[in-house]
Formats: C-alpha cells, sequence, structure tokens
C-alpha cells in the first residue's frame, strides 16, 4: 500500500493508505473481504462443509494423460492436447461464465502464484478459497469434466474418468485430508462405472461418487442396478451434480443467452433424473442408497414436488413401486444449497419447509465458478436458528459422509 | 464540491476528511482503492465530479470498487422494433462488481437490477486541486 497522507493539507491525523490493486491473481486477496466475513461471524466455531466447490482439470491434463491405462489411448490424448493442454478431443463448453470478462478471478486465475513446495498447485489454490470462508472441507469436483457425459465416445469418458482418478487420489487427496471427492463415474458405461465403484471406494478421499447430470442415459435403466447395489452396499452416496449443454438439446439451443440456458438447464437436467429416480422407485429398491442433487439451488423443488405429486394422484398406476407420495420420497433426499435463490424469503423458508432442509440440505459455494455462495448465504438467513443453520452449514454433511470433525 | 449528494448516514463515525490525492491523479472509468481507519473506499472520477463508495457489495460482500467500470449495455432497438444490436452507453456508467458481476451505477451508486440495494456512500471533497474523503 501507499501513503497518501499530505500533511499540512490533512485534518485528520489517521493513515490513508491506497491499497495496490495490480499485481497477479491471488485466492486470498480476491476473497479478503470473505475472511473478514468469516472472522466477524466466528466460522472458525462451526463446521462447515462445502458440500461442491471446483479445480480445473484441465490445467493439469498433461499430467492426467499420463494415468491413462490404454496406451493408444493416451497416446492419443497427448497429441490431441499439443503443447496448449487443451484437447481437441475434448472441447471446453460453449459460454463466457466470466460474463465477458466482468469476473476476474476466472480469466486472470491462471497468473496466481503459488508456493515452491511439493503440493499441487490445485491443493494450494483450493486450501485458499478453504481458509478464507472458514471451510474445513472441501468436496472437489472436476470442471470441463462435467461435460464429459455428451461425449460422442464412451471409451473416451471412461479412460479419463478412470485416469482423473487415479491422478486425483495420487496428487490431490493423498496430501491434503481436508480435500474430499465424489469421484467421477463414467455413467454412459454402466459396468465401468460399477467397476470404478469397486476399485476407489477405500481410496481415502473418496466420500462418494458422481454422475454429472448432462447425458442422455435413463438412471432407472436395469443396466444400472449392479452399480446401485455397490454403492448401497458400501454406503457410498451419489451425487447428480447439474451442469448444462446449449449444443446437443433442441429445448437448449432455442435459448440465446448464457443466462438463460444456466437458469433452466441446472435444474432441468436434475429434474429428468430425479422424476425417473423416484417414478420408477429407485428409493424403494435401494432405501439404504443415499442420492444427493447437487448445483441446482432449491426453487425447483417445491414446483416438482406438488407437480409429481398432483399427476400421481391420477395415475398411481404408473408408478406401482411407490408406497407413498413422490414428494414424500423427495424430501428423504439429500440437496445442496447453491445457487440459493433469495429473492423472496418468504418463498425460500417455505421451500425450507417443504425439504425438511434441517435434515436434507447441505451447503454448496461452488467456488471459483461464478455463481459462488459464502457460508454467510445460510447463515444470515433470518428465518434459520442455531440449530438448522449448523445442519446445513456442516452436520448434515458430517452425518451423511460420516466425517470427522474438524477438518484438516 | 460535494461530488455525492447522498450522504450515507451510515458511516456514522466521526466526521473527518482524509486526503486522497489530486483530482489530476484519478482517471476516469478506474476506481483507486484507499484504506482510510481501516475502511476500504474506492474513489472514482465522472468527468469533472468524483463519487467514493465503499469497498463492499451489499449482495455478498464482494470488493467492488475493484472490478470493472463499463457502460451500461443497451439493444439497437429500431423504429419497427426489430434489435439490432447492442451498445456500451456513453452516459451511464456501471461499476462491477469481480465476484458475481453485480453492477451499480457509478453516479448514484444505487444496483441497477434492485435500487433497494446501494453501495454505501462518502463524500468527496475537493479543495482546489487536493481530494478528501469523509469517513
Amino acid at each position: 500500500m501507499t501513503d497518501v497522507r499530505m500533511g499540512t493539507d490533512s485534518r485528520s491525523k489517521a493513515d490513508v493508505t491506497e491499497k495496490d490493486l495490480g499485481g497477479p491473481f491471488n485466492t486470498r486477496k480476491h476473497l479478503a473481504n470473505a475472511a473478514l466475513e468469516a472472522e466477524k461471524r466466528r466460522f472458525a466455531d462451526l463446521l462447515i462443509v462445502d458440500m461442491d466447490a471446483h479445480h480445473y482439470e484441465h490445467d493439469s491434463w498433461k499430467e492426467i494423460f499420463e494415468y491413462v491405462e490404454d496406451p493408444v489411448m493416451r497416446q492419443r490424448l497427448h497429441a490431441a492436447a499439443g503443447r496448449s493442454g487443451r484437447t481437441v478431443l475434448f472441447p471446453l463448453p460453449i459460454g463466457d461464465q466470466d460474463v465477458a470478462g466482468r469476473l476476474s478471478r476466472l480469466p486472470e486465475r491462471l497468473d496466481e502464484v503459488v508456493d515452491g513446495n511439493q503440493r499441487h498447485r490445485d491443493v494450494e489454490v483450493v486450501r485458499r478459497y478453504m481458509e478464507s470462508m472458514g471451510i474445513d472441507y472441501s468436496i472437489l469436483f472436476p470442471t470441463p469434466m462435467l461435460s464429459l457425459g455428451m461425449h460422442p465416445q464412451a471409451e473416451v469418458e471412461v479412460a479419463l474418468a478412470r485416469a482423473y482418478a487415479r491422478w486425483l487420489a495420487e496428487r490431490v487427496l493423498s496430501v491434503e485430508p481436508s480435500i474430499k471427492t465424489m469421484l467421477y463415474l463414467p455413467f454412459n458405461d454402466p459396468a465401468a462405472s460399477h467397476r470404478m465403484v469397486e476399485e476407489f471406494s477405500d481410496v481415502p478421499g473418496v466420500i462418494g461418487f458422481m454422475v454429472t447430470s448432462v447425458h442422455h442415459r435413463q438412471v432407472h435403466h436395469n443396466d444400472y442396478m449392479r452399480l446401485y447395489a455397490a454403492l448401497e452396499e458400501r454406503d457410498m452416496p451419489l451425487g447428480f451434480h447439474a451442469v448444462y449443454t446449449w449444443h446437443g438439446d433442441r429445448s437448449m439451443e432455442q435459448l440465446n443467452r448464457f443466462l438463460s440456458v444456466h437458469a433452466l438447464a441446472f435444474p432441468f437436467y436434475n429434474m429428468v433424473h430425479l422424476t425417473n429416480w423416484v417414478i420408477n422407485g429407485i428409493p424403494e429398491r435401494f432405501p439404504g442408497l443415499k442420492a444427493i442433487w447437487i448445483e441446482s439451488g432449491i426453487a425447483w423443488l417445491p414446483f416438482l414436488m406438488e407437480r409429481l405429486d398432483h399427476q400421481y394422484m391420477m395415475r398411481s398406476s404408473e408408478a406401482p413401486l411407490l408406497t407413498r407420495r413422490p414428494s414424500e420420497y423427495i424430501r428423504e433426499m439429500y440437496y445442496t444449497t447453491q445457487p440459493l435463490e433469495r429473492g423472496n424469503l418468504n418463498f425460500l423458508k417455505l421451500a425450507f419447509d417443504m425439504l425438511n432442509a434441517e435434515t436434507q440440505l447441505m451447503y454448496s459455494s461452488d467456488y471459483p465458478h461464478w455463481d459462488f455462495d459464502l457460508p454467510s448465504a445460510i447463515y444470515d438467513l433470518p428465518f434459520l436458528d442455531e440449530r438448522a443453520k449448523r445442519g446445513i452449514l456442516g452436520e448434515n454433511a458430517r452425518r451423511v459422509f460420516r466425517l470427522d470433525e474438524g477438518g484438516g | 464540491m460535494k461530488a455525492s449528494s447522498d450522504y450515507s448516514p451510515g458511516t456514522s463515525r466521526p466526521a473527518g476528511e482524509y486526503p486522497v490525492g489530486q483530482a489530476s491523479d484519478f482517471s476516469e472509468r478506474q476506481a483507486r482503492v484507499f484504506v482510510i481507519n481501516g475502511i476500504e473506499i474506492g474513489v472514482y472520477r465522472r468527468g469533472s465530479r468524483f463519487y467514493a463508495y465503499r469497498n463492499t457489495c451489499p449482495h455478498q460482500g464482494g470488493p467492488v470498487c475493484e472490478g470493472m467500470v463499463l457502460g451500461k449495455v443497451e439493444p439497437n432497438v429500431e423504429g419497427d422494433r426489430t434489435i439490432t444490436g447492442e451498445r456500451f452507453s456513453e452516459d451511464l456508467l456501471h461499476i462491477v462488481c469481480p465476484w458475481h458481476g453485480y453492477e451499480y451505477d457509478l453516479t448514484t451508486g444505487r444496483c441497477v437490477t434492485d435500487s433497494r440495494m446501494r453501495l454505501r456512500t462518502h463524500d468527496v471533497v475537493q479543495r482546489g486541486e487536493e481530494l478528501y474523503v469523509r469517513a
């Protein structure tokens, strides 16, 4: 900072310093206000679990490709990446998440300097955001791989899912116990997904598995029953992480703004899968399997609960496995908070009540993505009591994932 | 000169004027952020007028004064009501929070999508070439 006090003209003796806005991007600097907020609210006294944070795994493609088991596929991926490391075999999705450059961390993040110790760069960057926000555990997910469910070659999805799993376990999870993951499953190949559950469930830091929501597979298909049985047997939760696609889906192709696609696609794909999940009686067939619906906010759930109940009452013969109304199954599943719609607190409170949020909802930041939420998005809600806040911010996740309290 | 007419009573510490530099040291479309008594305040220039806001976004607390300043995006709506493109307003400048993109009118501090939300305002006083922020 620069001291700009000018002695004789100053009418105050207080220091005035100018903040240095230059220099390379730094997560701690970017989130300095979050750190102040965390201190003010004494987040250090709370267990806070971030159920959905991200890193940019494509920065590490060259490392990850080394973990591809098939030598022919490995050579293809390396060759397609070329010097830039951005593979043409797996293009990034359309959409400027940085709002045309307005959100500085996205274009500038690659300039961040990390310490020259032995930990992977992603570990350092993740720890910086966690420490800034007062988070004890972070459940880490990839970013561009969330679009891998639309890849036309299932073998590419399988190869990358397995390579990513091995790379993440070795380079990230094994060195930082406060970072966990629900491991990406190559859902287009049910047998390969099942094999991954068998191989990776006991890997330290793997606390569940994740399916990216944009794909064209039916989650109730008989092909997946072995997978769900394997998850239930191991008490490993299955997360459906929402995402968007702007092409390959005729409804989304009608939308002309990223705002519109993002607003609709995230809840839409989770609506499709959750509807199939409930109407086809997966909760009845796998009562011990915990499903978590990630990154769709919660405003869509009251609508879906009401809509499915209304139709079910007239057409229960089409859902013969159900013994209760769809909404009753929905309020027994789990949901993450972000992006929390706070435009109408009366509606939000109603949604919390309908979901049984005190035990079923789990805080998520989605940091560093463009619409992240701080823990204060939950902590500051006026209608939550202390018990509900603690549950949503961390205790529900601790219970579902059997996390040790305290982090690190 | 008193550049901001809506001095916020929320800044209730004993009024003091703190020097932040010469008017000519401030450029358009780029705030300078000062720490005054531990509070971060961004100072903006718009022509011959100056504006100062607390560096905390009312949305989620982001460092709003460290974001871009951009003209309001306006559509080119033709006489037949077709849209033929977009332009940046030359008159309406927006401060954009770098955390989430919330936008605020540079001259009023009001959120452009919700007028109930407003940046904390500080008066800027000019004496000769010297600028002072009241905090």
